[in-house]
């Protein structure tokens, strides 16, 4: 009953001072808006990598030449290039685990045909390429072992190619030139989008490595083996397969580290995933910081009102309100402002995470725990930040309070 | 004895301490208000009769001397329970009306109400009602007081010293900012109230109105240097009639 008179002498007091409420509101207001608005983008970003590194085909492990540090950044990739085709056919061979392995041979290039010509990536790869990066075909098929095995002049082209090369026209069938070398279209890829590093993965022509090898590259060694196993739970193990059996390809002495790095998608996401937790934790504490100063903004404003009021204070005392019961109006006023204001503050920050993501395509995500959590910490700065006014009006002399002007 | 002594003191003291020097503002005020009584307090500035007020108010505590208000020892309270006190016991009614602001009559009548930590008062809107109804300012409930004249604001000031239902109500020149015609009439409304049964207490430097009192005490330097009954009580609501009408006024 008490409590509820209180609140409502706090309410009263909030309504009658529209203005100064709502300017006092602001801080707060900005300051949840920008943490909510903040970590929205940075949970975005997460949640796309994320999506990115699925998108990237699931139970995947790379196989890079060369030694590297953790955290998945290697350190001189392929100065000593030692990865074969006959090591990929050694972990076909060998391996228990992998269902698929495919070499990875990247070489650059303009290709010809169609409407004009277009710069991008080439890719030699084997058959179980399409199944470890799980990538299906919109139009036509992707290589058979035939076409690996004797190196044919054929090539699957990524949507990106076909739309720039063969807008209006279903490239199947067409011809390219890869270097002056010509190629036979045998395959369109479907839409992956952008990886997390944001280069576009469809940007991209893949041939046989065999092909590639001969035609286009002309090296013996290969960058990346990729492979994939049945299962996610396979990974660990196959990791350490995988290994065993390079060490004994490289005939590598006990003492000798590994020549080679192998990875998987957990490490790939758990670099990418680090940074942008980094990033959002920085975006939110920068945010967290408006809401400081949101807070600082409130004890400021209550400070000044207790001076403003100091009469009223006086005649709430002399007609018998008790100091805990002028403090405990205080307290609520403040709170019930900071907490009106981190409300307004979310739904702000709702709309500015939509506004932002639209107009600059950024993915963002609002959290139901963000919000909750900005929703406390508003309320605990009001508590926080409206003690000091509070007890100060609190603890004034009835008789001086009543003789102020 | 002491069921009809709203005020008793015996040997009220009250030293200030400014710096060095110490101010005796009370030395030793043995006094006595019965119930229904209309008291004057009386005395120049620095006589020392704000410092009384203040303690029969209980919004201050006495050096020495002990201090009985409707029965109960209140000298020595701290500060809650002098709040409680005031609250249950006293109307205050100040020089400068001290209403809240933006405030309508009713919600400010209502206020002594909301702070009642008995638990009784439920309907505090229809008891602010009643007691707005008691000064005759019922038409002007919800008007704030930047609506209302002078005299209307210090009726509501009255209204809310009434709402509690207080044993005693302390008037501290009541009628400084008002001209003559209206303080007559919240005289009037004292004289009204104090027929009614309610013990009234009114700290004043002016003469003219004290004679609307039934006792008169009069303070010099701390001490009570007169207690004399009002020989020919002048009825305020007569004085009315002679003095000239003004319409903006009318009750």
């Amino acid at each position: 009953m008490r409590a509820i008179v209180l609140v409502k002498v706090a309410l009263q007091s909030i309504l009658k001072n529209t203005l100064r409420s709502l300017l006092t509101m602001l801080g707060i207001i900005i300051g949840v808006g920008a943490v909510i608005v903040m970590v929205a983008v940075g949970l975005g970003a997460q949640q796309r990598i994320q999506q990115q590194i699925e998108n990237l085909g699931t139970n995947m492990i790379v196989l890079t030449a060369g030694a590297s540090t953790q955290g998945g950044v290697s350190q001189g990739a392929q100065s000593f290039n030692r990865l074969t085709v006959a090591n990929a056919d050694a972990l076909r061979r060998e391996s228990t685990l992998l269902v698929a392995i495919s070499p990875v041979i990247v070489t650059g290039g303009h290709v010809q045909g169609g409407i004009g010509n277009w710069r991008t990536a080439i890719q030699g790869v084997a058959v179980d390429y399409q199944v470890i990066r799980d990538w299906a075909t919109t139009s036509g098929s992707f290589f058979d072992a035939t076409d690996v095995r004797v190196a044919r002049k054929v090539a699957v082209i990524g949507a990106t190619v076909a739309a720039n090369l063969f807008p209006d026209q279903d490239p199947v069938g067409q011809e390219i030139q890869i270097r002056s070398v010509p190629f036979r279209i045998i395959g369109v890829l479907a839409p992956k989008g952008q990886t997390a590093g944001g280069s576009d993965q469809d940007d991209v022509v893949l041939a046989p490595y065999t092909t590639v090898q001969t035609r286009l590259a002309g090296r013996q060694f290969i960058p990346q083996i990729l492979a994939a196993t049945a299962s996610p739970s396979d990974i660990p193990a196959a990791m350490e397969e995988i290994t065993s059996i390079m060490r004994e390809q490289h005939r590598l002495a006990a003492w000798e580290d590994n020549d080679f790095t192998v990875r998987n998608q957990a490490d790939l996401a758990a670099a990418a995933q680090s940074t942008t937790e980094v990033m959002t934790l920085l975006l939110a504490a920068i945010a967290s910081i408006s809401l400081l100063v949101g807070g600082i903004g409130i004890m400021n404003i209550m400070l000044v009102s207790v001076t403003e009021r100091t009469r009223e204070i006086g005649i709430r005392l002399a007609i018998g309100a008790r100091g805990s019961d002028v403090m405990t109006q205080f307290l609520v006023e403040s709170t019930v402002m900071s907490l009106v204001g981190g409300a307004i503050g979310t739904a702000a920050g709702f709309a500015g995470a939509r506004i932002l993501g639209h107009f600059t395509g950024w993915n963002t995500a609002v959290s139901v725990p963000t919000v909750v959590l900005a929703l406390a910490f508003s309320a605990s700065v009001g508590i926080f930040f409206g003690f000091y006014p509070a007890r100060r009006a609190a603890s004034l002399d009835p008789i001086e309070a009543l003789r102020y002007e | 004895m002491s069921d009809t002594a709203v005020i008793r003191t015996h040997a009220l003291t009250k030293v200030y301490h400014m710096g060095s020097t110490e101010v005796r503002a009370l030395r030793g005020i043995d006094l006595e208000v019965r119930r229904g009584e209309f008291v004057a307090v009386m005395g120049a500035s620095g006589s020392g009769k704000s410092t009384l007020m203040n303690i029969l108010g209980c919004l201050d505590v006495p050096t020495a001397g002990t201090y009985d208000l409707d029965g109960e020892r209140v000298n020595g309270l701290d500060r809650n329970a002098r709040a409680h006190i005031r609250n249950r016991k006293i109307g205050f009614v100040f020089q400068g009306f001290n209403l809240l602001g933006r405030t309508t009559a009713v919600e400010n009548v209502e206020l002594p109400l909301l702070y009642d930590r008995s638990g009784q008062k439920l309907h505090t809107r229809r008891l602010a009602l009643e007691a707005l109804e008691r000064v005759g300012l019922s038409d002007r409930a919800h008007h704030q007081p930047s609506e209302l004249s002078g005299g209307q604001q210090q009726r509501v000031a009255i209204a809310r010293a009434l709402v509690t239902r207080p044993a005693l109500l302390l008037a501290d020149e009541p009628t400084g900012n008002l001209d003559t015609r209206t303080s007559v009439e919240v005289m009037a409304l004292f004289q009204d109230l104090n027929e009614q049964g309610i013990t009234i207490v009114l700290v004043t430097h002016e003469r003219d109105l004290a004679r609307y009192t039934r006792r008169v005490v009069e303070l010099r330097d701390g001490h009570i240097i007169r207690d004399t009954p009002v020989p020919e009580r002048a009825v305020a609501a007569e004085d009315l009639r002679t003095i000239a009408l003004d319409d903006e006024e009318a009750s």
